[in-house]
């Protein structure tokens, strides 16, 4: 069985997003750049599902500008055998992505496709659902465990009330949530395997998929900033802000 | 531990301008002459420029040689320096203009860019990879491998996945071993291998000690009505004034609506009270800065020593196996306050040097005394020798009678007065004890021009695994509280920029606290303690600020 595996290029964790001063959008030059978080989680479970003897071959795709390679080459270098980059220019919204990515699955007819359940800069957590729907496959999103028993896989999800067991007929598509692993580090010997390892760019007009955006982006801007907290005297006092400063009770 | 090894020609050292242009310079070789010749670099950002913290005001003659067509290789030097004025601050709200033919001719800035070093690392970074340096990120060399003959076989990288008190995690990745014929070590000041190498080889053993600063620096965006891309403002004087402290201050206007501000204090300041945190967060308050800062907002913030010591503190720069070169040496030229054109052009003599080496003798570990030679030779040795008096001469007539030497020297005799002023006196040793020292308040940020360091160091994205030794130790963990506090006041709370230490008063006893996540590797603690008790090692890999645009 084969897993496909998801991996997106945002702004890394660590850096404070500012937003450009003509409001367009948040800036994005000269900033660190690294695989989001939990796609760099789906690509752990897919080594681990490969080193279990579950998985035969891990695949790692990735839809954006050239520069994502350096993402893929990542996944790589954490064990992904293969690289696949659908090359697009612009900003895609979800739905573009879940196209593309469903060529992929077309061709490579994988068991399991991973994503992350969501990434950090758009926070859409869209993308595991709508190709899940392309496909008509089974989803198990928000995945804290992974299991695969014959021709199905245990999933548990993390959802608002605890955890949910759910078995998926394959082929499935599971979105990775922050307990489901902690990723690996990349070790330097990995890392210059990686460098000789098969990367295949795709061009996404190849492909006839209608990517036009259905959104635009009129304003970006940053959040108001958070007021100072005040130290109040009596609970009497607390209740009567609340009521008429906070306008919350 | 049984680790893996991977062997290369040479093995470089920190990705700042000395260590890329080494890397680049080497591969440019070996690709003219169709030779075999492998070369890695190891930066301990998470990427290469992460780390990087600098001016700058920088001068192109070493990219010009390394480079020629940098301009059509779209390096980032957008700005070239269109004016430059010499200011002293005589307080809070005056400031003199010093007029241009009375500045050091050292401080004349044309034909120079304003950049963020950080950016042409960057782009550096990317050069060297082009032309077939395996260039790693986010792994720092945390050791110096020797043979048995003692001389330098490598380095070791750090482990991941290593616990607080040491045990292994369930991601424990060990270093790996990576040798090389020849390490160049290019780590910038206070380089932490460099300083062993230094003591284990006795390089320092004929010149002076070295002598150090610590910059401050923010990056603020502006209103575009106060913007003047391309201006250049140095001042000296107030605030730094008030406790007889020497230093400098500048400010640069970039691309894009922004500026940097930024303030250097030099580390044989007496006053344990001090802290250079607030000196410069008071600095932005005078009106020189002000005018430009108003109504701006601040976007970025680091700090980092330098090197400032000059030729007399230049060790030796090569041994069995390996090169210092850069900063991690100290060639930076203090009257120019300019460290990065040289740290590359040591670098391009030092893959000179190598690749002749390599091209008659194969073998490693040799020691590349021709490194001196080449150095002796070159523009850099002349430029620091022109200007070897002047951090001396600063520090001994104080800022300004030593100001005015230095115009005389720099101007009017070229630095060709017969003799050198040497300061014998190591940094760490010249603060005066808590009691005889005037406290110094320092007014509470206003929070628009002025901030606390919490909110200062969150804008320098900086982040270490919190499940990790400390990188920061101690020789002596009773130091700190049995006798720095009672006789310094505990200075680290102060001079390190980052908040990392703090003494904590729980009921019964102080505490002293190691908030080591904030580190923004500055290297100031393992200069300054005036007990030489805190030793700086490599924490995990991409640990560290992420500055961007620094
Ligand atoms: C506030 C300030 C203002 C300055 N202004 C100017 C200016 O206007 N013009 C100018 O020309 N110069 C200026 N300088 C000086 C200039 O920045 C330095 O001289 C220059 O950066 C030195 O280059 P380097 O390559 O030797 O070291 P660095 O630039 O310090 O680079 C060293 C690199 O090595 C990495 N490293 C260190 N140790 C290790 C390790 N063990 N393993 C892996 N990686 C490691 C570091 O992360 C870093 O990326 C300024 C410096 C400061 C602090
Ligand atoms: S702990 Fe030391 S190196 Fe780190 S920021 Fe503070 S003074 Fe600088």
């Amino acid at each position: 069985m084969k897993v496909l595996v998801a991996v997106k290029r945002v702004v890394d964790a660590n850096v404070k997003v500012r937003v450009k001063a003509d409001e367009s959008d948040v800036e994005l030059s000269n900033v660190k750049m690294s695989i989001n978080p939990f796609c760099e989680i789906a690509v752990e479970a897919a080594l681990q599902l490969k080193e279990s003897g579950q998985a035969s071959e891990v695949i790692a795709v990735s839809v954006g500008p050239d520069v994502c390679q350096e993402q893929l080459r990542t996944a790589l270098a954490m064990g992904a055998d293969r690289a696949v980059l659908i090359k697009t220019g612009n900003d895609l919204e979800p739905l573009a992505i879940a196209k593309l990515l469903y060529t992929v699955t077309q061709r490579e007819e994988p068991g399991i496709v991973l994503l992350g359940k969501q990434s950090i800069d758009g926070d859409n957590n869209q993308t595991g659902q709508m190709l899940s729907a392309l496909m008509g496959s089974a989803q198990g999103t928000f995945a804290s465990q992974i299991n695969v028993v014959g021709d199905w896989v245990n999933v548990i999800r993390e959802v608002d009330g605890g955890l949910e067991t759910r078995s998926l007929r394959l082929p499935a598509v599971i979105t990775a949530d922050l307990r489901l692993n902690e990723p690996r580090y990349a070790s330097l010997p990995n890392i210059m395997k990686a460098k000789k390892k098969p990367l295949e760019v795709i061009d996404a007009s190849d492909l006839g998929v209608d990517i036009a955006p259905r959104l635009k982006v009129i304003k970006v801007s940053a959040p108001p900033e958070r007021k100072a907290g005040i130290r109040v005297n009596s609970v009497q006092e607390l209740v009567e802000k609340l009521k008429n400063e906070a306008g919350v009770i | 531990m049984q680790r893996e090894s991977m062997e290369f020609d040479v093995v470089v050292v920190g990705g700042g301008p000395a260590g890329l242009s080494a890397a680049i310079r080497l591969r440019q070789l070996a690709m003219v002459e169709g030779r075999e010749l492998s070369v890695c670099l190891v930066e301990k950002g998470a990427e290469v420029g992460a780390h990087i913290m600098s001016g700058a005001v920088f001068e192109p003659s070493a990219l010009n040689e390394l480079f020629p067509d940098w301009r059509n290789m779209g390096a980032p030097l957008n700005t070239p320096v269109q004016s430059d004025e010499i200011f002293y601050l005589s307080c809070s709200h005056r400031s003199i203009r010093v007029p241009g033919v009375f500045a050091p001719s050292t401080m004349h800035n044309n034909g120079n860019y304003i950049v963020s070093l950080g950016n042409v690392c960057r782009w550096l970074g990317q050069q060297a990879e082009t032309l077939g340096v395996d260039v790693f990120p986010g792994f720092p060399a945390s050791d110096v491998l020797y043979d048995e003959e003692g001389r330098v076989r490598g380095v070791v990288t750090a482990d991941m996945g290593v616990g607080r008190t040491g045990e292994q995690k369930g991601g424990f990745t060990p270093g790996i071993e990576l040798i090389g014929k020849q390490t160049v070590f290019a780590e910038g000041c206070r380089g932490h291998l460099g300083k062993q190498l230094i003591s284990k080889y006795s390089l320092d053993a004929e010149c002076d000690p070295q002598h150090y600063g610590l910059g401050i620096k923010e990056v603020w965006e502006i209103p575009a009505e106060q913007h003047v891309p391309g201006l250049v403002i140095h001042s000296t004087g107030w605030p730094l004034s008030e406790s007889a402290t020497q230093g400098g201050a500048f400010m640069y206007h970039l691309e894009d609506g922004t500026v940097v501000i930024g303030q250097v204090v030099d580390l044989n300041y007496r006053n344990p009270h001090l802290s250079p945190f607030d000196e410069f967060q008071q600095l932005k308050h005078h009106p020189l800065y002000e005018q430009y800062l108003r109504g701006g907002s601040r976007i970025s913030y680091g700090a980092r020593a330098i090197a400032k010591g000059g030729l007399q503190s230049l060790p030796k720069m090569h041994f069995p196996g390996g090169l210092l070169i850069g900063c991690d040496a100290g060639t930076l030229n203090f009257a120019k306050i300019k460290g990065s054109h040289t740290a590359m052009k040591s670098g391009l003599l030092a893959a000179d040097t190598i690749y002749e080496a390599l091209a008659v003798n194969q073998s490693a570990g040799q020691d590349l005394a021709a490194y001196a030679e080449k150095f002796r030779a070159s523009s850099i040795y002349d430029e620091l020798y022109q200007q070897r008096n002047f951090g001396p001469a600063m520090h001994r007539f104080g800022n300004l009678v030593g100001a005015v030497y230095s115009w005389v020297d720099l101007n009017l005799l070229k630095g060709k007065l017969p003799w050198t002023f040497h300061d014998k006196r190591p940094d760490y040793s010249t603060m005066a004890t808590a009691d005889w020292a005037p406290v110094i308040h320092y007014p509470k940020p206003d929070n628009v021009l002025s901030f606390d360091k919490t909110s200062s160091v969150y804008l320098s994205n900086t982040n270490h695994e919190e499940d990790q030794p400390c990188h920061l130790t101690l020789r002596d963990s009773s130091v700190p509280i049995a006798f720095n506090l009672p006789t310094y006041a505990e200075p680290a709370q102060r001079y390190c920029p980052a908040g990392v230490y703090e003494v904590v008063e729980d009921a019964s006893a102080s505490r002293f606290q190691i908030n080591a996540q904030n580190c923004l590797h500055c290297k100031t603690c393992d200069i300054k303690d005036p007990s030489q008790n805190i030793i700086w090692r490599a924490p995990e890999g991409g640990g560290g600020p992420n500055y961007t645009s620094m």
